[in-house]
């Protein structure tokens, strides 16, 4: 799949390997503009270290990884960070030792001070995520796994970014707080923000997947719209070993 | 084949490297012969020494990765041990050994307690805490002059059998007076060559074996059923009961023995120079270390010397090149080999050897 | 700042001070030696917590820290030399106005030298401990024989500026100038330390640094660079110890950083490493035990702190105040 103007992120042909392992099989990835791109499959497919790779925390040994129109298979993690990509990692990466606030400010990389930090931004995330405005001076790391969950999502909305690449954000979430993870997700859509996500949940597949990628064994095995896709159960079944 | 059993298996695998530890053990074997001269035996003595220290260092740091700087602590045991003993119970064969059984016993119960020590505390915090222990016990054998000697340390004389004024043949053969001296190089020779035979078998062993396979992933080797606790603990101890030997050794070539002498900090940066330029893991490595080190220690300080009086003219070239500073280039020369010689020279020449 | 906050290190320093009260017998003799304990504290603190911050932020263990601590001492000395009519005098204007000049000379040395360690022999080893412990002791051999070359191998006296020299009298007890002076910049320090860490961004990211570095660089800051800074500002502070060590001892020998090295590392160890906070806890006790047990037991000064590590480890084997997500 080649890179058109459609594709905000690419990546073709990408193998990583960890060590003596070899993880990823020559991937191929499009992430059309605007849109929200699920990417699927079993533990151990390869989906954090697609991810990784993405983010230049690991490096491909093989292949190529394009951000618009530039290519950053070999750039270090800060620069294509900087880049305009925010991303959630799986273990959501909060500093547990800071207060939520200091969690806030790093994630805000134009703001020196708290106050600097957008109003607007913040009140629409406080209305999303309440415990985020709840536990604003308290340490991180005092959080619930769910709160931290917000507040790990929190980080990387409180500035407008080009990408989000996230990580399983539901996980460990109550319903309620699910349905207002997908609110702002549907809303960052609209607001035109490009977004990968890995995740298992059924209601963010069918209320927010634009395209799905499918992974299996280190290789994106199915790639297409996800209209297609949920409409398939056998493909489905088959894919991943259960019906969405 | 013999040869085979006697090294435990552990063949140099590379023909350069037989040739050269060869070398070495003809020529330490017939030093007094070949080089004559008092110089030439006591750097030869000297070698034999380190040889065994810096091999038993080895199987700690090369063969079980933990990083201790109280090495030098033990082999301080072992000298003090024979010259305490030495000093006053008198120059008795009896003495000798109380002084060896009594370093070896209190070696064995502070590495014992330091091993399982390390196993509650991380790596790094471990080895810091070895070098704070080194540097106090050094103090203390200072302080505690009634004992020890203090700064001057002991003095003391040995059997009969091993002193230079014993002499056991009028004349002298092959141009060397056969005397206690070569006697009590020849103690120290056969020594060194069982210890080292010793620690080869111990590192060819299954619990050698296990050893490098907690080196390489403690994680792992726990989990396959291997107490890590017991084989590093054991390890310690092991090496520095040869650690104790090596101080022994000492101990009885210099009839004398002072904090300076077996417990400098200086000691344990030769200790590492020499590990990790003859090549980590590998015990043979002390050896053609320690030969390459002494060596040249010993007559690095003429060659600066030269070089010092042809610089003389430009000041600060001869302060670089002043035979006191031998250590500043030892120094340069250890980082280089850290970051070019990883391997060191043995793992060098095996590499060339399998290619 | 936190609202649950692990109190129960920083009365480790009271109660020893307490315990030794009774110990003591007089409490002139008591306050004396807790002033002189705090004093070397501070200096040790000063030193250690460039230390600390390195290892808590890179993971980098610099077992040749002691080098820019002799470095600096041996730079001031030259200073301090050349400005003998400012010491000489018996004005603490006069003796401040050559005081200051030598610890900034001190600082700006230890911290080039600082900035070249870092990148020639630093550097090429990140990420394999076993390497950095013993390329940064050969890097303090060469050092503190490149000191041995430029200014001799014989130790040099190091004699406080007129003014700072005697006590004050508070009741019976002598308190020494010079160590309320000691006292006094490590307070300042600490202060501006703390302050930098708690109420910068750049102290934000050093402390996110320190926990999850990975993250940090996900963020989008270039952690490396900011390592570099850390480095030297480390470097230069173990030179302001130095300066200040060398006076407190009144004498300098070019292996003093070898031997402050140890009572570093300890200081780190029982502090926790990469803790700013246990670094003055640790340092605090371990100035005061060394004075204590210096007046009650002076055969067991080495071996005083070791004990208290040890203890400490006990009781908290990462330290006092250990980093999270370590």
């Amino acid at each position: 799949m080649s890179s058109t103007a459609g594709n905000l992120l690419a990546l073709e042909g990408v193998h990583t390997h960890i060590g003596a392992y070899h993880i990823l099989h020559g991937v191929d990835l499009a992430v059309p503009r605007g849109q929200l791109t699920m990417l699927l499959g079993r533990n151990g497919a390869g989906k954090t270290t697609t991810l990784r790779t993405i983010m230049g925390l690991w490096h491909a040994s093989q292949g190529r990884v394009r951000f618009g129109e530039k290519e950053i298979t070999a750039q270090h993690t800060p620069q294509i960070a900087g880049l305009g990509i925010a991303y959630v990692p799986e273990n959501m990466g909060i500093f547990s030792d800071l207060t939520v606030k200091e969690n806030m400010l790093l994630a805000a990389r134009g703001a020196k001070s708290a106050q600097q930090i957008d109003d607007t931004r913040l009140k629409w995330i406080f209305k999303l995520f309440p415990a985020v405005e709840k536990f604003w001076n308290h340490p991180a790391g005092k959080l619930s796994g769910g709160q931290k969950q917000m507040l790990a999502v929190s980080r990387a909305i409180v500035e407008p970014r080009e990408l989000l690449i996230i990580d399983e954000p539901s996980k460990g979430l109550a319903p309620v707080m699910i349905n207002n993870m997908i609110d702002a997700f549907a809303e960052l859509k609209r607001s035109g923000v490009t977004i990968l996500l890995v995740e298992q949940n059924i209601n963010f597949a069918q209320r927010l997947g634009d395209t799905v990628a499918v992974m299996d064994n280190g290789r994106v095995v199915h790639a297409g719209s996800m209209a297609e896709f949920s409409a398939d159960a056998q493909l489905q079944q088959s894919l991943l070993g259960l019906a969405l | 084949m013999f040869l085979k059993r006697l090294l435990s298996n552990d063949m140099p695998r590379s023909r350069l490297l037989a040739l050269l530890l060869l070398a070495v053990f003809i020529a330490l074997a017939f030093a007094p012969f070949i080089f004559p001269g008092v110089k030439a035996l006591s750097v030869a003595a000297k070698i034999l020494v380190f040889v065994v220290l810096v091999a038993s260092f080895d199987l700690l740091l090369g063969y079980t990765g933990i990083v201790s700087f109280a090495h030098t602590m033990f082999f301080g045991i072992g000298a003090y041990g024979i010259a305490i003993s030495a000093s006053r119970l008198g120059p008795n064969w009896g003495a000798v050994l109380v002084g060896l059984g009594a370093s070896l016993a209190i070696s064995l119960v502070l590495s014992f307690a330091i091993g399982l020590f390390s196993l509650r505390v991380r790596a790094i915090f471990f080895a810091m805490i070895t070098l704070a222990v080194a540097s106090a016990f050094q103090t203390l054998a200072s302080q505690l002059s009634d004992f020890t000697g203090g700064e001057d340390g002991l003095t003391f004389k040995l059997p009969e059998l091993i002193s230079p004024s014993f002499e056991f043949a009028e004349e002298p053969f092959l141009g060397v007076s056969l005397d206690g001296r070569l006697l009590c190089y020849y103690l120290l020779f056969v020594a060194a060559v069982v210890l080292v035979l010793a620690l080869l078998r111990i590192v060819n062993s299954p619990f050698g074996r296990v050893l490098q396979a907690i080196r390489e992933n403690e994680f792992r080797a726990e989990a396959i059923g291997y107490r890590v606790v017991v084989y590093r603990t054991t390890a310690a101890v092991l090496s520095a009961l040869f650690a104790t030997l090596a101080g022994a050794m000492l101990a009885i070539w210099l009839r004398y023995n002072g904090p300076d002498t077996s417990l400098s900090f200086e000691i344990m940066i030769d200790v590492l120079l020499i590990v990790v330029i003859g090549g980590m893991g590998t015990i043979y490595g002390a050896a053609i270390g320690a030969v390459l080190f002494v060596v040249a220690q010993s007559y690095l300080q003429d060659l600066l010397r030269i070089g010092n009086e042809a610089a003389s003219g430009l000041p600060w070239l001869a302060a670089l090149l002043s035979p006191d500073r031998w250590l500043l280039w030892l120094g340069v020369l250890f980082v280089l080999s850290v970051y070019y010689f990883p391997t060191g020279i043995v793992g060098k020449l095996r590499a060339r050897a399998a290619k | 700042m936190k609202l649950e906050f692990d109190w129960r290190p920083l009365l480790l320093a009271p109660i020893l001070a307490l315990v030794a009260l009774p110990l003591t017998g007089s409490f002139s003799t008591w306050l004396t030696l807790t002033v002189a304990g705090l004093a070397m504290g501070m200096i040790i603190f000063i030193i250690a917590s460039g230390l600390t911050l390195v290892f808590g932020l890179m993971d980098v263990l610099n077992f040749g820290h002691g080098v820019f601590i002799a470095l600096g001492a041996f730079v001031a000395s030259s200073v301090l030399g050349l400005m003998g009519d400012w010491t000489g005098s018996g004005e603490l204007w006069r003796n401040l106005v050559a005081v200051f000049p030598a610890m900034l000379a001190a600082m700006a040395v230890a911290g080039a030298i600082g900035f070249a360690f870092e990148r020639f022999i630093v550097r090429p080893v990140y990420g394999q401990h076993l390497k950095q412990i013993l390329i940064t002791m050969g890097g303090m051999i060469i050092g503190e024989e490149l000191i041995k070359v430029i200014w001799g191998p014989a130790q040099i006296p190091l004699p406080l500026p007129d003014a700072l020299r005697g006590s004050l009298l508070v009741g019976d007890a002598a308190i020494s100038k010079y160590r309320l002076l000691a006292v006094a910049v490590g307070v300042v320090v600490f202060g501006v330390l703390a302050w930098t860490l708690g109420r910068t961004k750049i102290g934000l990211l050093i402390r996110a640094g320190v926990q999850d570095r990975e993250m940090v660089e996900s963020l989008g800051y270039r952690i490396g660079r900011l390592f570099v800074g850390v480095f030297v500002v480390g470097s230069a502070l173990a030179g302001l110890g130095g300066v200040m060590w060398g006076l407190f001892q009144q004498n300098l020998v070019p292996q003093m950083g070898a031997q402050v090295n140890v009572l570093i590392f300890i200081v780190i160890i029982i502090g926790g490493l990469g803790s700013t906070g246990g670094a003055l806890i640790g340092a605090l006790l371990v100035g005061l035990m060394t004075n204590y047990i210096g007046f009650l037991l002076p055969t067991l000064t080495q071996f005083a702190s070791i004990f208290l590590m040890v203890a400490v480890l006990l009781w908290r084997p990462q330290g006092v105040y250990p980093v999270a997500n370590r």
